[in-house]
């Protein structure tokens, strides 16, 4: 890379199940504010913050372009507003090339969702699937996530015991993050006897309804020795797309992920996974975390089930908060994901901390069964 | 602008633009544009790593549609970026390009817009737009008679009216020239009285003549480092610098506060920071973003940073044509095709045209240098491109 940027804050709300008081604006707004508190930025057009990047989706938000109700919101009036609309890893990613570009060297990034505020978070997803042929079987993303679920089971022989393990393990790491919403706790027999929602998914083996916001301030080197003295580099960022019928794609590969981390690994000068102390997967379903670790090289291709049964999450300091299974909006996966990592480098990450962390991976994914996978290398 | 590399724009694909396409889905439309893109710049979508996609979700109700249209713009195993920012996604989509491209990222980089209005409600979908607290009631879709009301309340009726329409007429005197453009309807001079008085009213003076389509269309733009543009000996149009600016939604609802739009206030950016201080005689062509012909006519004077009537006298004198002293949209313009996900970025792709000189049977006669192009969405949003025949030196 030609120069260095740096996530110079980390800002969020509580996630909640339902934000019945606040509007998306009013969520984006908080954390607007804590990001200026931490930085001691303004809008100042020669010093000041430069551009907005928002992160959120028209038929989540139920509004044409939603980001109209953000400009002011975000603090951008006059200035550029962009809205990358996927998961919150794109927009990290977008960022990361809007410093680098040299068109700006301080933006923000928020991420904003409400889940609650639709009937149904399948009904949106089931409009992702296309007119002709998918949308009239039915198909939303709990769906795709089953019949993926199904594939990689089938091929890596993880058990509906490991699955019941690894919500149990996610809702006793939600209690280290104080952003997190309080859900109760659950044994495996209560997973496992919980309402089957797609064969092989259960009701708890997905991440509950959950409302948020997410922000960073990402700006170049010299405004991050300015700002902070805490900065975490983005020293490397992938992404891939995959194609989009699922009979099409390996269900139980990593066909996008592993291309998505090896460019990220590459622009950062990793060689493998074993160069990171912690590691941030974006787990919306209970089986895709040995999945996803497998995509990122923590284990082998096919050996998810084996290194979960081997302790593996634990000894890599994987999603010890919880990840997005333990509650976080999908759209904001990869970037709370990102912001979890940045506190860990940060030494801010409280009962979880990692000591001594110094080199992290975020990961987030767009689209159904993981279709779009991204990957981002941070570094103290 | 600060740059870490240029960027130049080396291939243009366009679907020819329509009411209603429905021979293709809408990952077929979007083929039609990457393969042109494609054949333009002489790639294979071998030589692409990044592709940036946008449109309005809830025009067509596709949740996240670019992950259905990798089968159409053949994205698998590519990076990808989705950006939205309702009618300026085009430009937004070019800007996001052109930082991908710039930051080192990615070396070729193709741009995706796309709409497919024909498969929703458009007014609909654009007064959805609105806050449902603040003024779902009062949003007309994209339809406002305020900008003609303001523009013959300071000019007078009757000279105000006479240059909406000559404005209009222009446009479509253009759009004769573009095979891809949606509405040809060979409208002439003098046709402008009557259509003053019998062209339906949709809004007070904004008239159905005066508005701009609802169409289908796909538009596909390729993008490419220095090094790459050098290596294949492509015929480039720079960019030389853009500039977005976003103002708050509720149209100063509570205050009095002066107008000052977000059109003037890009100019001025982005022509202060280029070496601009002459925008009508240096800048050669703009692709404006102009959804109605009030607005095309009204935003003139924003634009090219003018003062009392001199916007008007452009147009009375015929300044605007394609022998003018500033042509505006050889192309037609958005009141000739309006594919909304795609208008902004067919903007930027026209103005690189004319800078490449490979318009066809719109191509300006004389030498285009320096190009500008706009998007306009939100709640009156701009971006402006700034498009350039000469390399940018980013030693200086």
């Amino acid at each position: 890379m030609t120069k260095r940027v740096a996530i110079c804050a980390v800002a969020q709300i509580p996630y909640e199940r339902e934000k019945s008081t606040v509007r998306f604006q009013g969520m984006a707004s908080a954390v607007l504010k804590q990001l200026l508190e931490q930085t001691g930025l303004d809008f100042d057009e020669e010093k000041g913050i430069k551009a907005a990047i928002t992160c959120s989706d028209d038929v989540f938000d139920a509004r044409t372009i939603s980001d109209n109700a953000m400009t002011d919101a975000v603090g951008a009036h006059y200035r550029s507003e962009e809205k990358v609309a996927a998961d919150g890893a794109q927009a990290v990613y977008y960022a990361l090339a809007n410093v680098l570009s040299g068109h700006y060297d301080v933006v923000s990034v928020i991420g904003h969702s409400k889940e609650s505020q639709g009937q149904s978070r399948n009904l949106v997803t089931h409009l992702a699937f296309e007119p002709f042929f998918t949308r009239p079987v039915g198909m939303d993303f709990v769906v795709a996530a089953a019949l993926q679920a199904q594939a990689y089971m089938a091929k890596s022989g993880l058990t509906d015991a490991q699955m019941a393990e690894l919500v149990v393990r996610a809702r006793d790491g939600a209690r280290k993050n104080p952003y997190q919403q309080a859900l109760p706790s659950v044994t495996e027999g209560e997973v496992l006897a919980s309402p089957l929602v797609a064969d092989p998914l259960r009701a708890l083996h997905a991440y509950p309804v959950t409302d948020g916001a997410v922000g960073l301030i990402v700006a170049s080197e010299e405004v991050a020795r300015r700002v902070t003295d805490k900065p975490v580099w983005i020293t490397g960022a992938g992404n891939c797309l995959d194609t989009f019928f699922l009979g099409e794609r390996d269900l139980a590969g990593n066909f996008a992920l592993a291309k998505a981390a090896g460019r990220a690994y590459a622009m950062a000068g990793v060689k493998d996974a074993g160069a990171f102390d912690v590691a941030e997967i974006s787990d919306p379903y209970a089986y895709m975390l040995p999945l996803w670790a497998e995509g990122l090289g923590l284990c082998g291709d096919g050996r998810g089930a084996k290194w979960l049964a081997d302790g593996g999450p634990d000894a890599r300091h994987v999603n010890l908060t919880g990840g997005t299974l333990a509650g976080v909006p999908q759209m904001l996966g990869g970037l709370a994901r990102v912001a979890e990592a940045a506190r860990h480098l940060r030494g801010e990450a409280g009962a979880a901390q990692v000591k001594g962390a110094t080199r992290a991976v975020a990961h987030g994914l767009t689209g159904p069964a993981g279709q779009l996978q991204t990957v981002v290398v941070l570094e103290a | 602008m600060k740059r870490n590399r240029n960027v130049g724009i080396i291939g243009v694909g366009q679907t020819r633009h329509s009411s209603h396409r429905e021979d293709v889905n809408q990952p077929e439309m979007i083929t039609e544009a990457v393969k042109l893109a494609l054949a333009d710049a002489g790639m294979t979508l071998d030589d692409v790593d990044c592709v940036v996609h946008g449109n309005m979700e809830l025009f067509e109700m596709i949740h996240q549609p670019d992950m259905w249209h990798v089968i159409g713009f053949g994205g698998r195993g590519k990076s990808e970026l989705r950006v939205t920012t309702g009618g300026t996604t085009g430009t937004t989509v070019a800007a996001a390009a052109d930082h991908l491209v710039a930051s080192g990222m990615h070396d070729v980089v193709l741009a995706i817009g796309f709409e497919k209005l024909q498969e929703g409600n458009t007014t609909g979908g654009i007064t959805n737009m609105a806050d449902p607290l603040w003024g779902r009631e009062l949003q007309t879709g994209a339809l406002t008679g305020m900008t003609a009301a303001a523009v013959m309340e300071e000019f007078g009726d009757d000279r105000a009216k006479r240059a909406a329409m000559i404005y209009r007429i222009v446009m479509d005197q253009h759009a004769m020239l573009n095979e891809n453009a949606h509405r040809r309807f060979g409208l002439t001079m003098d046709m402008l009285e009557p259509m003053m008085e019998n062209s339906p009213q949709l809004v007070g003076e904004l008239r159905m003549i005066h508005m701009c389509s609802q169409s289908d269309g796909a538009c596909a733009v390729i993008l490419a480092s220095e090094d790459v543009v050098r290596k294949r000996k492509a015929n480039p149009a720079w960019i030389v610098d853009h500039v977005t600016v976003h103002r708050e939604e509720t149209f100063n609802l509570f205050g009095n506060a002066e107008n000052y739009t977000t059109h003037r206030y890009a100019a001025e950016r982005l022509f202060g920071r280029n070496g601009i201080t002459d925008p009508v005689g240096q800048i050669d062509v703009f692709e404006m973003y102009d959804p109605s012909a009030w607005w095309g006519l009204d935003w003139l004077r924003e634009f090219f940073l003018l003062k009392g009537d001199a916007h008007l006298k452009m147009v009375e004198d015929g300044e605007i044509g394609m022998e003018g002293k500033i042509p505006i949209n050889p192309s037609g313009g958005v009141i000739a095709s309006n594919p909304i996900g795609a208008t902004a970025l067919v903007r930027v792709a026209e103005a690189a045209l004319q800078v490449r000189g490979t318009a066809g049977g719109h191509q300006l006669k004389r030498p285009v240098r320096l190009a500008l192009a706009s998007g306009f969405g939100g709640t009156l949003w701009t971006v402006l491109f700034l498009l350039s025949k000469d390399r940018p030196n980013l030693e200086g």
